[in-house]
């Protein structure tokens, strides 16, 4: 009940799209994939913002919001995602079914028209954006930087990858910098997107009941301009990443808070994945950190009672590990010592049969999941798609079936602490 | 077992009430390898005064969460790790009203499911045990208070009510968990842990006489019937503070604005009360509302703002909230723009598109197994039959929304809760 397809529209546009009645609802995307780059992070960044804002034939907000409302309450939003080192910003959207409708209506064609006017048709004279839009997604972009300081769990984890990455693509956020975005002009930036236009890889995609050949014919109607540019599709090496230091690197920031966090940054010694490392990574992750059966749950949290969280989350695409925690301030050492206590017990191959057993069943419930999923169906083939892997989450299933306890303690070998950060109350105050 | 279905969302929902007072809800999901499985309880942070074995019991903030915490400790083990390895992907929360625990996996449900109602309904709490709790939950509460979003929220409930218990953390305060021994969890279980206060929801390619016949193995024989609580006062129906304003760490001012409602006593009225207050919230200010592009374009508000509904047993109010570099003005323009357009009237054109639109997103989240199971148990709990949402909304008029504008919104019932950027060198 789930046909999957996956189409070269062109040389640089691919379609993924999956066929199937589980959902009420239909999912588009349209996704540009650069490669993160100082100079154009904020460019890119600000893009799908300020398309949203009108169209030639929707010019503004209210415009664009009765087209949607229109379409029985459709959705179609900016994003902005960073995957490894690539940059994916466009849009999402979703849609409701034909079938929930009385009337009779083309809900999924008028959609992918309206996916195809904020990309193709931006309002204005054609030969620029209009200013007053630029000027205040500017300044709403300039807002989301700084309000990164607003979540303290996700800041910690901005503030080591920066600093940790300082002279790797990796170390740049999806959405630049302030002083990048107050660089932005509307010719420069109106150029740059009539470039991406003409040459960068572009990923649809679309998730619901339509046949395919719909879809297809649909999408190649509504964005024939796109299909026509060649394309440069330069495909990006991983940057080699700062040589490895001979001590692990700490970074603390002050700030007036109740709860200290603590970051620590792995790498793996090859970070390029063949994608059946890229399942034991998976299920290292689930073992250590990544699932309430983990290492670091069991232990940090459980044994020590030293936080409310102790996760892991790895970058396939980067081959990086982090661990996060939320800790009392004088806590830091106990809590960094347990942290790495954890990974040489993995290290050492102290790991027992449940524990493997676990952490690959809970890899292989997470991709079951995938599947029944609409959004998380959606990043995982965006995921994959930069990764230049093919694999469905079927084949990705079988691969985790076969780790085995070896591979766990030699991926946790491979794994060497680069830097720890820790975000701490304001000097000389005790919690 | 009562099979009603429902045509306009194409939803079945098959329903049983146990003799020992369970009621369960299974949505049939043909072809889902997914199922989700929901057991909650009608007890949540309000709960804290409530009539037990002959008399009035207070307990300290933040017990149901406490408890939701320590649920999982079994004789055999963590449950949490146990559903875990048997390939589930287990969690629970606790609300003002509701604390429900739940899994969602691929294989194994029959034996999840026996281990979710097996450790739900056993306590085993140990001195121990809650000790060390005291640590994590102490470091779950320093991460709230640290994050601005619950305190502009938390901040705007205390504003918003005198007395209603909504005004108070979930989760307790450092001092009040402190207060929270075994005896006090073995209390409240036995409180509200049995099966005429509590609920099963189920979603997935399930059979249901399996769901059936787990229940009344595992669970007692016999419910307890209805707990009665304490929640102060009735409220009156002005605002407690008109405005409330914290300095945190933050780039930018957060702000969340509350009209306080008068809840209606029917479950019927309910839900039309909530219907009408999101159609209301949409046609004031949501994003297709002239008000909204107005604000988004002067710069009062960007992306993170939202706005819409919400209740609890015996309150209920609208929302809206987001980042504003100047939340007072805005607070304004969404007040005199409420007076307009009770005034002048709704656009007709623009109420029927909003009309499709919120059902449209109604719709959209019936994909989630997760909205359907939680919000059906809140539901049972609100005595509210949810799933005729479309029927209602069709008697829901321009007419009415107008007249809720004109009676809801004024001064003395709207509060300001904000949360501004610390300054530099403080």
């Amino acid at each position: 009940m789930m046909e999957l397809s996956k189409r070269e529209l062109s040389s640089r546009v691919k379609l993924i799209a999956i066929q199937t009645d589980k959902f009420k609802t239909s999912m588009l995307g349209l996704t540009f994939l650069e490669p993160l780059s100082q100079k154009t992070a904020s460019e890119n960044a600000i893009l799908p913002s300020l398309l949203r804002r009108g169209t030639q034939e929707h010019p503004d907000m209210l415009a664009m919001s009765a087209a949607l409302d229109d379409l029985y309450g459709g959705v179609l939003e900016p994003m902005v995602r960073k995957k490894g080192e690539t940059q994916c910003f466009g849009f999402v959207g979703s849609f409701l079914d034909d079938a929930y409708i009385q009337e009779d209506s083309k809900v999924l064609e008028s959609a992918i028209d309206l996916m195809a006017e904020l990309v193709l048709r931006p309002a204005g004279d054609g030969k620029g954006f209009i200013e007053a839009y630029l000027d205040s997604e500017k300044e709403n972009l300039i807002h989301r930087i700084r309000g990164r300081i607003n979540d303290k769990q996700q800041y910690a984890v901005y503030r080591l990858t920066s600093q940790m990455c300082q002279n790797e693509a990796y170390g740049i956020d999806k959405y630049g910098e302030e002083a990048q975005v107050k660089e932005i002009t509307n010719q420069g930036l109106w150029s740059h997107y009539q470039s991406l236009l003409e040459t960068a890889p572009i990923l649809l995609y679309y998730c619901g009941p339509a046949p395919i050949s719909r879809v297809e014919a649909a999408v190649r109607e509504a964005l024939a301009p796109l299909l026509c540019g060649e394309g440069s599709k330069s495909q990006k090496e991983v940057e080699p990443r700062s040589s490895k230091p001979q001590e692990p690197r700490y970074f603390t920031d002050n700030m007036d808070v109740m709860q200290g966090k603590l970051v620590l940054g792995f790498r793996l010694d090859s970070p390029k994945l063949a994608p059946r490392d890229a399942a034991v990574l998976q299920v290292f992750n689930a073992l250590y950190g990544g699932s309430s059966n983990s290492k670091l749950f069991l232990n940090v949290r459980e044994r020590l009672s030293l936080c409310y969280y102790a996760n892991s989350n790895v970058d396939k695409q980067k081959g990086i590990l982090l661990v996060s925690s939320g800790i009392a301030f004088d806590q830091y050492e106990k809590a960094r010592d347990e942290i790495l206590a954890q990974l040489e017990d993995c290290r050492k191959g102290n790991i027992s049969e449940e524990e493997l057993l676990s952490a690959r069943s809970f890899v292989m419930n997470n991709l079951r999941l995938t599947e029944d999923a609409q959004g998380r169906l959606e990043d995982f083939w965006l995921g994959q798609s930069v990764a230049g892997c093919d694999d469905d989450p079927a084949a990705i299933l079988s691969a985790t079936e076969s780790v085995t306890k070896e591979d766990v303690q030699n991926l946790a070998k491979n794994l060497w602490l680069d830097s720890v950060y820790f975000l701490q109350g304001k000097e000389g105050k005790t919690p | 077992m009562i099979r009603t279905h429902y045509e306009p969302i194409q939803e079945t929902v098959l329903t049983e009430t146990l003799e020992n007072g369970l009621k369960i809800f299974i949505f049939p999901k043909e072809g889902y390898s997914k199922n989700f499985a929901f057991f909650a309880t009608n007890y949540g942070g309000m709960d804290t005064r409530f009539f037990y074995d002959r008399a009035w019991r207070d307990t300290p903030m933040g017990v149901a969460h406490f408890l939701e915490h320590k649920m999982f400790d079994t004789k055999d083990g963590n449950a949490l790790q146990i559903l875990s390895a048997n390939g589930a992907s287990p969690n629970a929360f606790t609300g003002a009203a509701i604390t429900g625990y739940y899994f969602e996996g691929t294989e194994g449900f029959q034996e999840n499911l026996e281990t979710l109602l097996s450790f739900v309904s056993e306590p085993y709490f140990t001195k121990e045990s809650v000790d060390k709790e005291q640590g994590i939950i102490g470091q779950e509460i320093q991460m709230i208070e640290d994050n601005p979003n619950w305190q502009v929220y938390m901040r705007l409930m205390a504003a918003l009510y005198q007395e209603y218990p909504v005004r108070n953390s979930v989760a307790g305060s450092q001092e009040s968990i402190a207060q929270i021994t075994e005896e006090t969890l073995y209390q409240c279980h036995a409180a509200f842990y049995h099966p005429s206060n509590m609920v099963l929801c189920v979603a997935g390619d399930v059979n249901p006489k399996h769901v059936f016949d787990a229940a009344k193995k595992i669970l007692p024989k016999e419910g307890k019937g209805r707990i009665a609580r304490d929640y102060g006062k009735p409220e009156r129906p002005r605002v407690h503070e008109k405005d409330t304003t914290l300095a945190m760490e933050v780039s930018t001012p957060i702000f969340q604005l509350g009209v306080k409602l008068i809840p209606p006593e029917d479950g019927r009225e309910r839900l039309r009360q909530k219907l009408l207050g999101e159609l209301v919230c949409e046609t004031w200010m949501g994003t297709s509302s002239p008000l909204y592009a107005k604000l988004y374009e002067e710069g009062l508000i960007n992306q993170s703002f939202f706005c819409g509904y919400e209740a609890y047993p015996g309150a209920s109010f609208l929302i809206a909230g987001g980042e504003s570099r100047d939340p007072a003005a805005l607070r304004e323009a969404i007040l005199s723009e409420a007076e307009r357009l009770a005034k002048e009237g709704v656009d007709e054109t623009l109420f029927s598109r909003l009309k499709k639109a919120v059902y449209g997103n109604q719709v959209r989240s019936l994909n989630s197994f997760e909205y359907l199971c939680v919000e059906q148990a809140r539901a049972y709990f609100a005595e509210e039959d949810l799933w005729i949402f479309p029927q209602m909304y069709d008697t829901i008029l321009k007419e009415d929304v107008e007249k809720a504008l004109h009676d809801w919104v004024d001064q003395e019932r709207t509060a300001l809760s904000v949360i501004t950027p610390k300054g530099a060198g403080e």
